[in-house]
This record gives C-alpha cells, structure tokens and sequence, in this order.
C-alpha cells in the first residue's frame, strides 16, 4: 500500500498500462524445419545423395516411380535421426510408422510422399538456445523451446518453370533424398528467438554430423508459423511462411509477418490463414500460390514397409543381426559433445567468458584452432582468446575466408604467440609479425621477426644506455618526474620505444627508468 | 510330352530325350495355334529361344542350373520383364518397356527358365474374368476340349457355334489358360483376392496362392500391397512345389519379405492321414454355391474321413465382412497405387497440354478402364480426413478379425481348411457380361478373399469335371508360412481325386505321339 501510494512509481505503473494498452500484442512464432540427412545414398533407395550434380543423374528406378519398384529404409537415416531425437531430448519411438501423403505434382513422381504422419520417430523433445539482450554479447539469456516430434520423410525432386517456353522441367535428384522434419512448438516470441533457435538446432545437426545443415545449398530449410493475439486470448490465425534460405532472413521474415499482422487486424483486417513467401530483395512477406490450394492429404500406411522398430539394450533381441537392428542405447553412448556442453566446457577448462564460448562455436573449426593453438603455446588460454577472436577472426571475417582456409596456421600462431610469452618481441612487434604471416608467403614468425629486426632488444647494457640517453635528453621532463608528476614517465617510455623502434619490453624499460631517476 | 509334369519333362531334358530349343519350339508353335484362347498379350519367341539355347549349351556341358532349366514358363504381364513390354492390360502402360526384372522373373530365368511370354489378364490385375483387359477377354481352353464339346448340347444350329466359350476366371486367366492348354509348364499369376485360384479351378490346374511374404513382390506391379503375392499355376502339386523352392525366400528388395532363410522341400506322398485335423468351415457355404460343388466338397471331406483323418466344421464367423472390407482395402490402396501414372516419368501421355493438371486428367482418363477409374474413385473417397475413420479404419480392424478367426481355428488343433475354390463352374462369356466388373469381383472373390486378408498360403487343387464337362475346384487354406504341410496334403488329395486331362485337339496336333491320355476316372466317377 505504501509503495502504491508514491507518487512516482503509481506513474510506472501507469506508464506500464498504458504501454501495454497501444500494443496489446503477443507475437506467437512455431517453425516446422526439414533437414536434409547426410548420408551416401537416399531415404528408401540406393541412389547416391550429392548436391549440383548433373539433373536426372541420382535416380534409380524407385526414385522414378517406376512400377513394381519398393521401399527399402535407409539404416543410416535411421540412425541420424535416432541421433537428432537424442540430442534433443525426445522420447525414441520404439515403434513409428510410415504413411503416404498424396497430391498430384511434377516433381513427386509416385503421387505420394512416404513421411511418419502418425507416429513419427521422436516426439516430446526440447532445445534450449541462447540470445543477448539489445545485442550486447555480454547479456545473454537461455531458452527454451519445446519439439513437438522428429519425423523421417523423403524429399521431392525438383521443377524448374520455364515461362518462356512454356514448360516445366523436372530434376529427381533430389527426389527421394531423406529429410527429418523438426516440429517445433510455438514457443517463440519473436525473429530474433526463432533465428537463435535455428541458429542452434543447425549447430546441434552440424556436431552430430546427422545433416551438413547448410542452408544455402537447401540441406536446412525453415517455414515459421506466425499468429498475434491479446493477452489471454486464444492464438490468432496463423500465416506460414515460406522461401526463407539465411538465419537472417528468417529473423527479417518472422518480424515483417509480426508487425504485417498487427497492422493488419489494428486497422480493422482480418488475418487469413494462408501460406506466404518471403522476398528478401523486398523484406516482406508475399502471399504464394498454394501448390494445389487447399486440399486433402488423403493420409494411408504405407504398406510396403513393415513398422521401423527400434531397440535398447534391454530389449536388443540375442539371435538378432547386428547389422539389421538400431540400438538407441548404444548410438546414446556415442553421441559427441552438444554445442552447450562444449561450450561450459571451453568456459571451464580455459577460463575464457561465456559470450567467448558462442563466438568460438559459431565458427566452424574455430574451436578446434583455439585448442590446437593452447597445446602448442605457453600462454594462458585467456590471453590466446583474444587474439583468436580479434585478430585472426577479424582477419577471416574481412576477407570473407572460413577458418580452414586461414593462411596461418595453429602452429604458427602458437610459434608467435610463444615468442610473445617469452618477451622475444613486443605485442605490438607480435601484431606486425601477424600481418606478414596473413599474406601466406611461407615464412615462419622467427624469419620475419628477424628479417624485420623486431626482437627484443635483449642486452641489458644497452637498453640500460639508451635508457640514459633519453634521460639526458629530457632535463624539463625528468624535472616533472622528480616533482611528483608520474605521468610524464611514460613520455620517457614512449621516447624510448621510439629509440628502439619498438623493441624494447615496456615493463622493462620502465623499470630502468624508475631506477635511473630514483639514483 | 506337353502335357506332362514339369518333373517328369525335367528328367528328359536331362536324359536328352528331348532337346531344350525343341521343346521350346513346340511350345511356341502351340502357342501360335491356341491364339485364339488370348492367353498371351506378348510372345518373347526371340528371346525364348536364345534362352533355350542357352540352356541346351548347359545340357551338353552335363551342367544343367536345376530342375527348371529349360522348362518353358509363362509370366503374367503384371510383372516386370526387362526388355519385354510390361502392360498390365492397360492402355496407361502398352508399349512400356521395363528396364528390370521382378525378383520372381529374375530368380526363374536365374535357374535357367525359358520365358515364353506375357499373359493376359484383367486391367491392373483388377476383376475375377480376365475379361477387362485391352487386349481383350481370355477364352477357357476347356470350352474346345472334347470333354466340354461333347457335353454342351447347342441350343440351335443357327447359333454361333463359338458363342459358347466360357472364361477362364480372372485375373490371371492368361496363366491359367496357358498352363491348362499346355503352352507352358508353369506360369507366375498374381493373387490379391483370388486371382490365381479362381481361374486356376476353372481352367483345371493346380493354383498356389503362397504366404505373404514368403514370396518376394518387388517388380509385380501392385493392386493391392498388403495382400499381393505372386501366385503359382502349375499341371500338379509337385511342380507348384518345385517353383515354389525357386522363388520363396527373402528379397532384400521387398522389406515385407520373412527375414528367415527358406528351405526348398519336395514332397514325399502322404501314406497316413489319420493324424490330419482337416476343418470345414460352414461359412464357406455361401449364397450361391452351386449344389455341384457343394456335393463335391462334401465328397471330398469324406474322403478324407474315410482315410481317417478328423475332419470338423469349424466357423470363421467374420468371413462374412470379407467381401465389403477387402472393397474399402483394396479400393484404397488402388487409389494411391495409380496415383504414379500421371504421363510423366513413363507409360501413355495425352496429348492434352493446356496445363499439367488437364494433362494429367486426360492422361489419366484415356489410359484407365471404367473398373480403374471407379476403384480410384471409391478409394479416394475413402480415404478423405472425414471418411478414414469409418471406412478405412474400421476395414484394417474387421480385416483383424478376419485374421483373428483363422488364428483361433488353427489354434484349436486344425491343421488344413477345406472350402470350395469358386461357387461354380466356369460360366460363358456371354454370360458372364451381363453382370459389371464390381459385381462379379464380389462374387467371386468370396471363397479366396479370406486367406489373403490373413495373409495365408491357399491352394486350388483340380478335383472333377461338373455335369458340363467343365473343372471344378477345392481349395485348401493352411497355416501361414506353413506350405509343406499345406502342399503335401494337397498332393495326397490330388492322387485321389486323379482329375482328367484335357482333351485338346490343337495339343494333340502338335504334340502327336507324345501325348496321351490319363486314366480319365473323375474323382466323381471314382466315387461312385
């Protein structure tokens, strides 16, 4: 009652409400996301899975249609998604099942797609993911959201429309090609929440090596459901989108859509429920043609393949083939570290901040170069950080390289960090060795440091002469040293810095100096 | 020679009696002389006799692959072949040329089969006549043996003479007409309701609908998945038994095929069957079930008595939802089965291009018969989000209960079932047209539907000639994946009832001297 009554935060409190009143809104983000599995061959046939090969060259007999031709499941997408199911934290279906899902289109050669509508692989899951608040790395918070099932089904070819000629071309090499469908709840608020999400879940895929991921060459692909309602209301009719190929863009499409739907019902509209197509030269949301408008599935088992049973340890049948059982228990134990774990790890073993770990396993490969760096360098993983993430990154970043194609090696950049620790040269020295190691020319950290006379000047005698020099030079300054003005000390430093052309350990010729003026 | 067991032919190869390409020759040349049965959509007589040769090199060489080298077969022409066309009697698929072979067409020429050709059949497999196939009805080779001839008094003289003929049944009435009229040795049909046993018993041969999945179906072209097994059509058990061990086993092609290794067998003769439990199920006296055959299968059941075997009525109270569930089923997954023939990968494309969905309409509707269309039709609208629950899934669990009824009769110690095949003898086309496609399929299919529903092997064993000199058959229904059992006993039965051979004057034509006649003590004359 007391705080109630002061008079300034009874005006928060009125701020607050009258916020709330202008943008009732709550955004409500699902995706629905298919990623391609990385195996040698397709879901149900043997056909090989290569991405740009040349059109019809993948397709086997199945993958045509052809007539008589069946399903084989593909252990290997079995287990992928075995594996994608664990990592995020689904129940396994000892037992899912195979349905067609029919419709009529050019590049879906039987009339059907095989998918697991009514028991899917892997169900009850959740991905936790992390995002900074007003992007400030520093300020990160975890998630949540919730997988509602992991689904195997194949994927359609392709269909290339040619206006011009009037004609439609079709490529099957991608027909029949496994995919795992990852349902995830409408747990997400926003672009940025559902971006961070995927952003993780691709991460995840990527560790696992279940799918490549990549979402350019279409192995990833995001449609995001997207309602808004009031406060306490039932959730608003939702608009699928789709044609979102970059995390970025999906920030960018999920936003557009959230504030196209508050507009829309704000000036009296109503929100139909209809599929929509991303334009990334434009930013917004366009309604799409609906491949066939609305229709009907006509869902049915599908006969040709027996129930997908899978096993554990308990119940891992004595007699059976190895080769033709998948063991839960076993694919469990295999499973490598996640991204969160590898993360507390790095945060753990090397002492380096949270926001670090993320940068570090954003990056492909970077990880790896980070530890391969601290085993063959003397330096504390605290300091090598820095120059992993604003050096070397940067350097990556600016000529749009990937960590692989880094001209300097882990090896060298330990050898240089290592000439750094032990004060052969300075940081600065250091930072110009990096430069020249950048331009590849296969020259080590020492042939540089001595072709550009960079070491450290490392007789005493002489630093402590040069010391004196600049000492001598400087009657005015060392006048304002005597008198208590510690500061003009590092002018002194600097001249000698200058004198030795940067050669000369700061901390060292400080404390010369200090010597020679307190004489 | 023709006329004789594919055994018994196997021996002579082997002996050199008789040469493979000579053998092949003289089923070609039959096969050209009983044109006008319409067994055969494709003859492969290139083929046939390089493949003949082919094994008369292996001869020689004292290096024959098994008992099937050189046996001319015939395939119906809903299983693949490559390099032979593959139409299913269909205007969607003439002139389809398949780039493999089934399995089951695989492994027979694996053991050095001659493949004389591809039979007739009702389109996709669909109807009980093989009568509704492009390519026009197949002709019972029965209704020019002297047995039907002398018994079937022409109405007037002003009537067509040929108006008589009768069917084979369906829908591999090519098979059968085939192996009846001695143009092959033993053909592959395929049984989804009844397909190989119906016109197996009106042609007179012995017709084996095998487990599901005992026999690999990769590369037949589906009616409906979960009922489809290749089916064997042989002159007697034995044969059915050789092919059989040639084509059973696991495919890893088709993932629904057992996983256990299967042992081919051969069958030894029954001297003792008084161990034998044999059921009489009393629902399998249908509506419409000729006095004829009801008369026979009481005989037979007698017979087996007689023997000493026990022999109960047992009921399988649910085989009366057989008819309408197997029309939800199967319209079903015919519905999604065609949904592939939309003109673009293979088979007939209209020329209709105002956009793919007019072209598929229009590719569709020239390249399907009415039974097609109809059965997609049907099976779509079962299978709409608001229909499934009450047509789709109430016909898997009446087809449980179907299932479920055969479980508990075996479980209660019968080892075989005894059922008439058909409800009667073969009836004439003319005839036999006055009722629509549906209509027949419901009445015929209603002995042989049952086992398919559970999935277990069925045999039509030829037991007499009815009052109009036409075959009639029994059917034996046996345990799943128990086929020695099923095949043994159908062997013992067949020795009993010594059904007669066909007396055809186009065989004895080409195959005189050889061919001769059995002892033509009908199983009825023999039992009274």
């Amino acid at each position: 009652l007391c705080l109630w009554g002061h008079p300034y935060l009874n005006s928060i409190f009125l701020l607050f409400f009258f916020f709330f009143s202008l943008t009732p809104w709550v955004p409500v983000v699902g995706l629905e996301i298919h990623a391609q599995i990385s195996s040698n061959s397709k879901l149900f046939s043997g056909s090989q899975v290569q991405f740009a090969a040349p059109p019809n060259s993948l397709v086997s007999f199945f993958d045509a249609s052809l007539p008589g031709t069946l399903p084989v499941l593909n252990r290997r997408c079995v287990e992928a998604a075995v594996m994608t199911g664990l990592a995020l934290n689904c129940s396994i279906n000892k037992k899912s099942l195979f349905d067609r899902k029919h419709y009529f289109y050019a590049d879906l050669p039987a009339g059907y797609q095989i998918t697991q509508q009514r028991v899917p692989i892997a169900v009850n899951g959740s991905l936790s993911y992390s995002l900074c608040i007003d992007n400030k790395m520093s300020q990160m918070v975890t998630k949540t959201v919730r997988i509602k099932q992991i689904q195997l089904e194949q994927d359609s070819g392709k269909s290339l429309h040619d206006d011009v000629r009037s004609q439609t071309l079709v490529d099957l090499n991608r027909a029949g090609v496994g995919l795992m469908e990852v349902v995830m709840e409408p747990d997400m608020c926003c672009g940025e929440e559902a971006a961070a999400a995927v952003r993780e879940l691709q991460l995840i895929l990527q560790t696992l090596g279940s799918s490549q991921a990549v979402m350019a060459e279409g192995q990833l692909r995001v449609d995001a459901n997207v309602s808004v309602h009031h406060p306490g209301e039932p959730y608003g009719v939702r608009t699928e989108v789709k044609n979102i190929n970059s995390i970025r863009f999906l920030a960018k499409a999920v936003d557009y859509e959230i504030e196209r739907q508050i507009e829309e019902l704000e000036s009296g509209g109503t929100i139909l429920n209809e599929t929509r197509a991303f334009d990334s030269k434009l930013g917004c949301t366009v309604p799409m043609r609906d491949k066939e408008g609305k229709q009907d599935y006509r869902f049915m088992p599908e006969p040709n393949l027996p129930p997908l049973i899978l096993y554990n340890a308990r119940s891992l049948p004595a007699n059976m083939n190895h080769q033709q059982v998948v063991n839960i228990d076993w694919i469990h134990e295999r499973l490598p570290d996640l991204p969160s774990v590898k993360r507390a790890k790095l945060v753990e073993q090397y002492g380096i901040l949270p926001e670090h770990s993320f940068t570090l396993l954003n990056e492909a490969g970077l990880t790896e170069f980070f530890e391969d760096v601290i085993k063959q360098t003397q330096m504390k993983p605290k300091k090598v950080i820095g120059w992993i993430l604003n050096d070397l990154l940067s350097y990556l970043k600016q000529h749009s390289l990937t960590v692989k194609e880094s001209p300097v090696s882990s090896f060298l950049l330990a050898d240089l960090l290592n000439r750094l620790e032990k004060k052969e040269i300075s940081s600065t020295a250091a930072k110009q060795v990096f430069a020249e190691l950048w331009k590849g020319e296969g020259k080590t950290p020492l042939e540089i440091v001595k072709e550009k006379k960079l070491q450290l000047i490392q007789d005493q005698e002489d630093l402590e002469r040069i010391c004196q020099a600049v000492i001598d030079g400087q009657e005015n300054e060392v006048m304002a040293i005597k008198s208590g003005n510690r500061k003009v000390l590092n002018k002194l430093i600097g001249l000698v810095q200058r004198e030795t052309q940067g050669r000369s350990n700061p901390v060292l010729v400080k404390q010369l100096l200090e010597k020679k003026l307190s004489e | 020679l023709l006329g004789r067991a594919s055994l018994l032919v196997s021996a002579a190869l082997k002996e050199g009696r008789v040469a493979p390409t000579e053998l092949c020759q003289r089923c070609l040349s039959l096969i050209k002389s009983t044109k006008f049965l319409n067994a055969y959509i494709t003859v492969a007589e290139e083929t046939a006799l390089k493949q003949a040769e082919e094994s008369e090199k292996r001869y020689k060489r004292g290096q024959p692959l098994g008992v099937l080298d050189g046996i001319p077969i015939a395939v119906k022409d809903n299983f693949n072949t490559a390099g032979i066309e593959t139409t299913c009697a269909s205007n969607m698929l003439k002139g389809y040329i398949s780039p493999y072979n089934a399995t089951v067409v695989q492994k027979l020429l694996d053991q050095g089969a001659v493949l004389l050709g591809k039979t007739n059949l009702d389109e996709f497999a669909m109807g009980s006549g093989s009568t509704d196939g492009v390519f026009g009805p197949v002709r019972n080779p029965w209704s020019y043996s002297r047995q039907y001839k002398e018994k079937s008094v022409p109405k007037s003289h002003s009537e067509d003479k040929d108006s008589n003929w009768v069917i084979t049944g369906g829908s591999s009435g090519g098979s059968a007409a085939a192996v009846s009229s001695f143009t092959c040795f033993a053909a592959l049909g395929s049984d989804t309701g009844g397909s190989t046993r119906n016109p197996a018993a009106h042609c007179g041969v012995v017709g084996l609908k095998p487990t599901y999945g005992l026999i690999s179906r990769h590369g037949l072209i589906p009616l409906v998945n979960s009922m489809d097994v290749p089916g064997i059509l042989t002159r007697c058990v034995d044969d059915a038994a050789v092919v059989l061990g040639s084509l059973a086993g696991h495919d890893p092609k088709d993932s629904t095929t057992i996983q256990d290794n299967f042992k081919p067998f051969e069958l030894s003769d029954l001297t003792d069957v008084s161990k034998l439990s044999i059921g009489i199920p009393k629902e399998y006296h249908a509506p419409g079930l000729s006095s004829e055959i009801l008369a026979l299968w009481s005989k037979a059941a007698d017979l087996f008595k007689n023997a000493g075997a026990k022999v109960i009525e047992v009921s399988l109270p649910h085989t009366r939802y057989s008819i309408v569930c197997y029309h939800v089923l199967c319209t079903a997954e015919v519905a999604s089965n065609m949904a592939r023939f939309d003109g673009l990968e293979y088979g007939h494309r209209s020329d209709m291009n105002k956009s793919t969905e007019s072209m598929y309409a229009a590719t569709r509707r020239e390249g399907f018969n009415d039974v097609v269309r109809g059965r997609i039709l049907s099976g779509n609208y079962f299978l709409l989000k608001q229909n499934y629950e009450n047509y789709f899934i109430k016909a898997q669990k009446v087809r449980r209960l179907i299932a479920n009824d055969f479980v508990k009769v075996f479980g209660s110690g019968v080892d075989i079932l005894l059922t008439p095949t058909t409800l009667s003898d073969a009836i004439p086309y003319m005839e036999f047209i006055k009722e629509d496609n549906r209509t027949r399929s419901a009445q015929d299919d209603i002995l042989t539907q049952a086992a398919n529903m559970a999935g277990l092997p069925a045999i039509n064993v030829p037991t007499a000639l009815s009052e109009r000199g036409l075959p009639v058959g029994l059917q034996f229904i046996g345990r799943s994946f128990q086929e020695k059992q099923l095949l043994t006993v159908a062997k013992w039965f067949e020795k009993q009832v010594k059904f007669p051979m066909i007396q055809l004057d186009e065989v004895k034509r080409h195959d005189h001297g050889v061919f001769q006649h059995q002892k033509s003590a009908s199983f009825l004359e023999h039992r009274t």
